[in-house]
């Protein structure tokens, strides 16, 4: 195990480890996309991925939750613990580990569906039938996510109607709505104007009292602002990770530092 | 110094191009014109309800009848009998190549698909006449095998590579990140395809339904062979039929120039090509509003 996962188990042993990713290595076809990655992943956490465009950041967050098999000719190997349990192992049923690792996309993708219809539809697909039930969280899940009170009135209106930064934040009612216990966001607030993304950031720091998380991003300020600890990856590596602010104040790779202070990327 | 002129060559080639373009405005436009202009007469002789809702047909008897109830009724019939073939086979195979093949698989499938859309016609006619023909006789004893329901069955059968190349294209429009969405939140294959894929590609799919439809009402070839020919108000599927382009295409032939037989087969033609200009127009329609809803380009 490398210097920089033990570094985090040790400033944080009263946090539990939610997620332990060891020794993965990913293959697109020939391209080889991470190289033995190590990192643990801490629980009630905000963790952020940063690095420059093509390092990996995506893909390492997509096999979190399986969602790198739905890519033809992907190859991963190495284990990745949820809670202690091999989520990789191929007994366990991927949509049971999407339900319980749940991911918000770069761009907002709601369906073309009514709004109450996208944050019921993984209730839906989960097998719950009472609808008073599934009323019930839908309220719930949009009032977490600091939507209810914009769409209130008009639940059943095409949710392609809403503006960019309000189905954000219905993609992320809608992954609330199941009960994950890890959401991962790819780059959330890429195509958002500043307004929506301070209101999304905002709900990142609120949504870590109940769920682990980990946000990749491009934006340095938005990883200081939001998150516990930063872990840098370049080229497929993992070149550095530890408390965000001393990854920002005294990054110990040279490499973390010139991307951190704009030499590249 | 002056730019040169606009040279002769390129004014040349603007034209050229612009006339053949223009070409097929002209043509449609000389359709259409023939049409009503040899079409129209009839109406003189019969009214327009009458000939559309007369149950008689017998353009050469003493005096004539011109009702051409019988006829579009069995165009109905077997356009009807054929979408039950091509759009379970259509929609069927599209869904098949577009989820569930590997990328291999569904660039050799969607080829032999395109070859089955290349097959002429008539080679359709001739495997029906050769082979289903004797066969539906022998098996429902029959007392001949010349009958909507082989008619039906063959047109089903050639019309489902347009219905499945069309359907594929709209499933294929389906953004993957709706996929994704549905996978991430705990959705399986099978729930992802009826619930985000089928109802996003649906307007998609119903205009494959109505293009396919659209072929089916104008073909030819095969009603005249396997129909069976007969111009009575069908009864069964097993009974012979004469659907509208069957009749046209049997009749123009012995037809006297300017009679009220000829006129009236124009009149018939009028309607067929209204059925299917309204056929492909809404079809068009709807897949302008399904891109649009999708937030895709037109």
């Amino acid at each position: 195990m490398d210097m920089e996962t033990k570094g985090i188990c040790k400033v944080s042993s009263f946090n539990s480890i939610k997620i332990r990713v060891e020794e993965v290595n990913f293959f697109y076809g020939k391209k080889h996309a991470l190289k033995d990655i190590n990192l643990n992943i801490l629980k009630n956490q905000v963790t952020a991925i940063i690095g420059p465009s093509g390092c990996g950041k995506t893909t390492f967050i997509r096999i979190l939750n399986r969602m790198h098999e739905l890519i033809p000719d992907a190859l991963l190997t190495g284990r990745i613990f949820l809670d202690g349990q091999d989520i990789l192992s191929s007994c366990i049923d991927p949509t049971e580990v999407r339900r319980r690792v749940g991911m918000v996309f770069q761009k907002p993708n709601p369906f073309p569906k009514s709004i109450f219809e996208n944050v019921s539809y993984g209730l839906k697909v989960n097998g719950i039938r009472d609808k008073n039930f599934i009323e019930d969280k839908v309220v719930e899940a949009l009032k977490k996510s600091a939507l209810w009170d914009e769409v209130k009135d008009r639940l059943d209106d095409n949710a392609l109607k809403l503006s960019g930064g309000q189905q954000q934040r219905l993609c992320i009612a809608r992954c609330l709505a199941v009960k994950p216990e890890v959401i991962l966001f790819d780059e959330p607030c890429a195509s958002l104007d500043p307004i929506s993304t301070a209101k999304i950031e905002e709900l990142i720091v609120e949504l870590k009292k109940n769920y682990t998380i980990i946000i990749v991003t491009h934006n340095m300020q938005q990883a200081a602002r939001v998150s516990d600890y930063t872990a840098f990856f370049l080229l497929g590596e993992l070149i550095e990770v530890g408390r965000t602010g001393d990854i920002f104040k005294s990054p110990q790779d040279k490499r973390t530092e010139d991307y951190i202070t704009g030499r590249f990327g | 110094m002056k730019f040169p002129m606009k040279g002769f060559k390129e004014k040349l080639y603007i034209n050229i191009f612009s006339i053949l373009a223009f070409s097929s405005l002209f043509f449609l436009g000389g359709i259409v014109f023939v049409l009503f202009k040899e079409g129209l007469p009839i109406f003189k002789k019969v009214n327009f309800f009458e000939f559309v809702s007369g149950r008689f047909w017998y353009p050469t008897y003493d005096p004539p009848e011109f009702g051409i109830l019988p006829l579009l009724l069995a165009s109905f019939q077997v356009t009807l009998g054929a979408m039950f073939v091509c759009v379970p086979l259509g929609i069927g195979s599209a869904l098949y190549l577009n989820e569930i093949a590997s990328f291999k698989q569904r660039k050799i499938m969607k080829s032999l698909v395109e070859i089955l859309a290349m097959i002429p016609s008539i080679i359709y006619g001739f495997f029906g006449i050769a082979i289903l023909v004797p066969f539906l006789q022998n098996l429902l004893n029959l007392p001949t095998g010349l009958c909507a329901f082989s008619a039906s069955l063959v047109l089903g059968i050639m019309a489902t590579p347009t219905a499945c190349s069309i359907a594929e294209d709209a499933l294929s429009y389906v953004p993957r990140s709706f996929k994704e969405a549905s996978f991430a939140l705990g959705a399986n294959r099978w729930q992802t395809l009826v619930k985000v894929v089928i109802p996003a590609a649906g307007s998609g799919i119903s205009s494959a339904v109505i293009l396919g439809m659209s072929r089916i009402v104008g073909e030819t070839m095969v009603v005249l062979m396997l129909a069976g020919g007969a111009a009575v108000i069908p009864k069964s599927f097993f009974e012979p039929v004469r659907p509208i382009t069957a009749a046209i295409a049997a009749e123009m032939g012995e037809v006297a120039l300017g009679s009220d037989h000829y006129h009236a087969l124009f009149a018939i033609a009028i309607i067929l090509f209204f059925i299917t200009f309204v056929f492909n127009v809404i079809a068009e329609s709807i897949s302008r509003k399904y891109r649009l809803k999708l937030g895709l380009a037109q």
